[in-house]
């Protein structure tokens, strides 16, 4: 008797794992067809490749205020492009290209710092309220509510404003804060629709322990929302984080590349030399439109309606 | 003259990227002035396929439709889309599978009956509120007054698809199409409806196109009957030949997968084997063959012709023998 | 119906005490305590304990959570430690000109959305909605106060087609009634004053309204898809109904749903996107109090402006709940 229920617990198993793999190479596959999906996974690789190499590849040390450069700077005019400065100078006489290469750098950090932290709170929350129902859910997602219930910038903005002193890991925190109730309802609902699906039930029916059913057949299958979100997150997270700089709330350090706060500093010398504010914007849209092309045509490949 | 003539109605769906699918694949038949033909087969036979093309209803784009609809000898299939929504509601009336969802929602009852009676009979609002009650007291809803402002989640699944009827009835259509009528519903109310349908046609001289995969349905309802398989007519009789002496293995095989009160005790249910296929190719052979008891060789290769006959028209090489009982006898 | 709103306005209410609950654990957890808080720059430890016993802060948590909550109950937040003045007559003060732009954000965002949105499900595949969902994708992925800045530059600097900061022309000397500044105009029939004032929204408006619109749009879009492909809509197309009566009568109104309850989310993200716009436009609403307030760290007006905005986030949502039970009679009955 043990080993037909064995049997069958394996088989059960199989099954929901073979559905499970078979919808993410479909998916994968729908992708890899996309034009969208390719562009913003396109967009993605690189952002993730400049950010790393960025350091080694800048031509110049983005910290340092060059001489050449302080030289014709004036109220009225910041230098431009010069040989061994591929943009000109910033408003402090840096290298403008190289800062901007290492903003890359910085927006990663942040962006996925952010999403990460967010993330594991989240699907903590999340899990628990799946895994357990009742009042531990109902509690649960009262306080998500609550926590959606205030705009994400005030929320970051409230949390930010917690630190006597702002600092990138401040910005990080509370941008990641923000993103909590959103991951945590999104496992939630996904993982309660699958508590009431048939594989679930037939696993439960067959005596499978309830840890068993929850890590093996409930959390994978509601990852696939949950990635979608986190590749959107990355978008938002990287546009918040450089909305506090811009607001005063990040790093005071002014010598930081970040491209939020090189906009937000830039927005003085506008009628200057308006690349300043102009770059930096362009490679954070760049980057929020490369997460956002690549969540959402993830979405729609793992949407079970487009699947044929 | 027959009042539809369906000539060589051929829907080809083309997905951009897809190969093209065909899901009718010339269909012929003809629906007489108060006649009731029925429309059997499978899931994906294209017997739905059919009864949105002759209404115009598929999609504007994706898909092909060639041959004839020809209604009262005019060729539905030429119409312009002002024409045909002139016609569809008038002349041509229609019932769905799932009566909930083919009801607006927000909207009350009252208003989804009047509104065809304003757009075909020319009513105002308030003559057709009257009507309107009248209809749906017609077709056996319980206090037809009080239902006119309710909204379709407030009514059970029998009155929902009453009231249905009664909106594709409300123009006095010269024809009727019901596909999968009494699917969605309990047994009970199934029987309800059917019922209903057959008085309704009847008093009135309604013909009316069936459509189903529930033989027991056209049993009581229809007067001829054409069985689909992949797209095409594999058989087509009226009914009581059809019942009595089915001959094509599909009719036959469709028959005794039906539990039977009348039969021995022993006798096994029958079922068809494996499954209507995402694609059945007529090009080479029969496309029941994969599937057929029958099958010979010859059926693997040569498509067969539908052949008309004395009672029936069939489209089988090798079909049952008249006189097989529908249920196979297995010694217990 | 006013049974259904006043069902949803009493189960508002646990949230919003727990939201106080969690301003109250926020102004505790600020550096210095809420003391350090208000004496903000001044701030000794002898000071501080001083404070903490006229403030009751030696009080047991409880107690201090009651007054706390009674405080703000009365409409008592303290004084702002910028400029003295209480709390709420400074936001009294700004908070018309933050409705103004929001409201005249969302109204850009409704009024494009809406028939983008539509007309883009209705020529799915074609250039005009392919070129639409591009459209909506970039509009998310600009920043608020980018395109602000943007906008500014081209449309104030550049071309000096509109005023680049400001409510309200300097030489206007309008009568205000309800700080308003549209409105005002309007009703003391100074018309220049209007006029004036709704030129200076308008690239404010539109800045605050992009994302709006790209979201609008985009639910818009899929929402009548999904309708399009109803089982009630080939109903109707069988009845022989008019296609623009099927679209007005049973397309629009079940594809609604989704956007109003889209159009309530919004709420937040307009609040949120009204603190950059502010900024950028120099605009004098509660943006404008809000980054002043966190750039000195002016915790009474920080911790007013926090609950002001999910009191308003709220108030917003059982709007949507109310118009959502307007259009589905589904909810009502619920």
């Amino acid at each position: 008797m043990t080993s037909l229920l064995k049997r069958k617990r394996a088989r059960v198993d199989a099954l929901a794992e073979s559905a499970g793999t078979s919808l993410a190479a479909d998916a994968l596959r729908r992708m890899a067809r996309s034009p969208v999906a390719l562009l913003g996974a396109f967009l993605v690789l690189a952002f993730l490749v400049l950010a790393v190499i960025a350091p080694f590849i800048a031509p110049k040390d983005p910290y340092q205020r060059y001489p050449e450069l302080l030289e014709n700077l004036r109220p009225d005019f910041i230098p431009g492009a010069q040989p061994g400065f591929l943009l000109g100078g910033d408003e402090l006489g840096r290298d403008f290209f190289s800062r901007l290469l290492v903003g890359a750098q910085q927006s990663l950090v942040v962006g996925v710092g952010a999403t990460l932290i967010g993330l594991v709170l989240g699907m903590l929350i999340g899990g628990l309220a799946g895994a357990f129902g009742g009042w531990v859910d109902s509690w649960l997602m009262r306080f998500t509510d609550i926590m959606l219930s205030i705009p994400s910038l005030l929320l970051a903005i409230s949390i930010a404003a917690l630190a006597s002193r702002g600092s990138q890991t401040t910005v990080i925190i509370a941008v990641a804060v923000t993103t909590v109730p959103i991951f945590a309802r999104l496992l939630r609902g996904a993982m309660l629709a699958q508590r009431h699906s048939d594989h679930v039930l037939a696993a439960t029916a067959l005596g499978v322990r309830r840890r068993t059913v929850v890590f093996r057949h409930m959390l994978p299958n509601s990852l696939g929302p949950v990635i979608v979100q986190a590749t959107l997150t990355l978008a938002t997270a990287i546009i918040e984080a450089a909305s506090l700089s811009f607001l005063g709330l990040g790093d005071p350090d002014p010598s930081r590349a970040e491209w939020g706060l090189m906009l937000g500093n830039s927005q003085r010398y506008i009628d200057v030399k308006p690349e300043l504010a102009f770059y930096p914007a362009i490679a954070i849209i760049i980057v929020a439109l490369g997460f956002t092309l690549l969540g959402e045509s993830l979405r729609e490949a793992l949407d079970p309606k487009n699947r044929r | 003259m027959a009042l539809l003539e369906v000539r060589d109605l051929r829907v080809v769906f083309q997905r951009r990227g897809t190969e093209p699918f065909t899901a009718v694949d010339g269909v012929s038949f003809d629906v007489d002035p108060g006649q009731t033909v029925g429309l059997v087969g499978e899931s994906g036979c294209g017997k739905s396929v059919t009864s949105l093309a002759i209404m115009g209803l598929l999609p504007s784009r994706g898909n092909k439709v060639t041959g004839q609809v020809r209604f009262e000898g005019t060729d539905l299939l030429t119409l312009g889309d002002k024409e045909m929504r002139n016609r569809r509601g008038r002349d041509l009336g229609m019932v769905f599978q799932d009566p909930l969802s083919s009801l607006n929602p927000v909207i009350p009852i009252g208003l989804q009956v009047t509104e065809v009676l304003e757009r075909h009979r020319g009513m105002s609002r308030k003559v057709a509120m009257v009507e309107a009650a009248e209809l749906l007291g017609r077709v056996g809803i319980p206090d037809p007054r009080r239902r006119l402002s309710e909204y379709p989640h407030q009514l059970s699944g029998g009155m929902r698809q009453r009231a249905l009827i009664a909106i594709a009835l409300a123009c006095r259509p010269r024809l009727l199409i019901a596909d999968e009528p009494t699917t969605a519903l309990d047994v009970t109310i199934q029987a309800q409806i059917l019922a209903l349908l057959k008085e309704l046609v009847q008093d009135t001289g309604t013909a009316l196109i069936m459509i189903t995969h529930d033989l027991g349905v056209v049993a009581g309802l229809c007067d001829e009957v054409n069985v689909l398989y992949g797209g095409r007519i594999v058989e087509k009789a009226a009914r009581y030949p059809l019942f009595a002496d089915p001959r094509h293995p599909y009719t036959h095989g469709l028959l005794s997968s039906i539990p039977r009160l009348d039969g021995a005790r022993g006798e096994k249910l029958v079922p068809i084997k494996g499954s209507v296929a995402d694609n059945i190719p007529w090009d080479h052979g029969c496309a029941f063959a994969p599937r057929c008891p029958n099958a010979l060789p010859v059926c693997r290769e040569v498509t067969p012709e539908l052949e008309a006959g004395d009672v029936r028209s069939l489209r089988c090489h090798n079909p049952v023998l008249p006189g097989t009982p529908a249920a196979q006898e297995v010694s217990a | 119906m006013l049974r259904f709103i006043v069902r949803r306005l009493l189960q508002a209410i646990p949230t919003l005490l727990i939201l106080s609950l969690l301003v109250f654990i926020w102004l505790r957890s600020l550096p210095g305590g809420p003391s350090g808080a208000l004496l903000g720059d001044k701030a000794t430890p002898e000071k501080i304990e001083a404070l903490n016993k006229v403030l009751g802060l030696d009080q047991p948590i409880f107690i201090q959570y009651f007054r706390f909550l009674g405080r703000i109950l009365s409409g008592d937040f303290g004084s702002s430690l910028i400029s003295g003045e209480p709390v709420v007559a400074e936001i009294g003060r700004a908070l018309p000109a933050t409705i103004e732009l929001s409201l005249a954000a969302l109204l850009f965002a409704v009024v494009l959305g809406i028939p983008l949105g539509y007309l883009a499900a209705s020529n799915r595949g074609r250039f005009l909605d392919n070129s639409t969902v591009i459209g909506t994708l970039v509009g998310v992925a600009v920043p608020v106060f980018f395109l602000g800045i943007l906008l500014k530059q081209l449309f104030a600097q550049d071309l000096a087609l509109f005023p680049p900061s400001g409510r309200q022309d300097v030489t206007i000397d309008p009568t205000h009634v309800t700080n308003f500044a549209v409105l005002d105009g309007l009703l003391t029939q100074e018309w220049d004053a209007a006029a004036d004032a709704l030129w200076h929204l308008v690239l404010p408006a539109i800045a605050l309204g992009t994302i709006p619109l790209a979201v609008i749009v985009r639910i818009t879009r899929a929402s009548v898809l999904d309708v399009l492909n109803e089982d009630f809509v080939r109903t109707a197309n069988a009845k022989g109904l008019q296609a623009t009566l099927i679209r007005r009568r049973h397309v629009l109104r079940n594809a609604m749903l989704p956007v109003s309850t889209t159009i309530g989310l919004q709420t937040g993200l307009l609040l949120g996107g009204a603190v950059l716009t502010e900024r950028v436009f120099v605009w004098g609403g509660l943006g404008s109090l809000l980054a002043q307030g966190i750039e000195r760290r002016d915790y009474p007006r920080l911790q007013a402006l926090l609950l002001l905005a999910a009191v308003v986030y709220v108030l917003v949502n059982l709007l949507v709940d109310i118009s959502y039970a307007i259009i589905d009679p589904r909810v009502r009955a619920s």
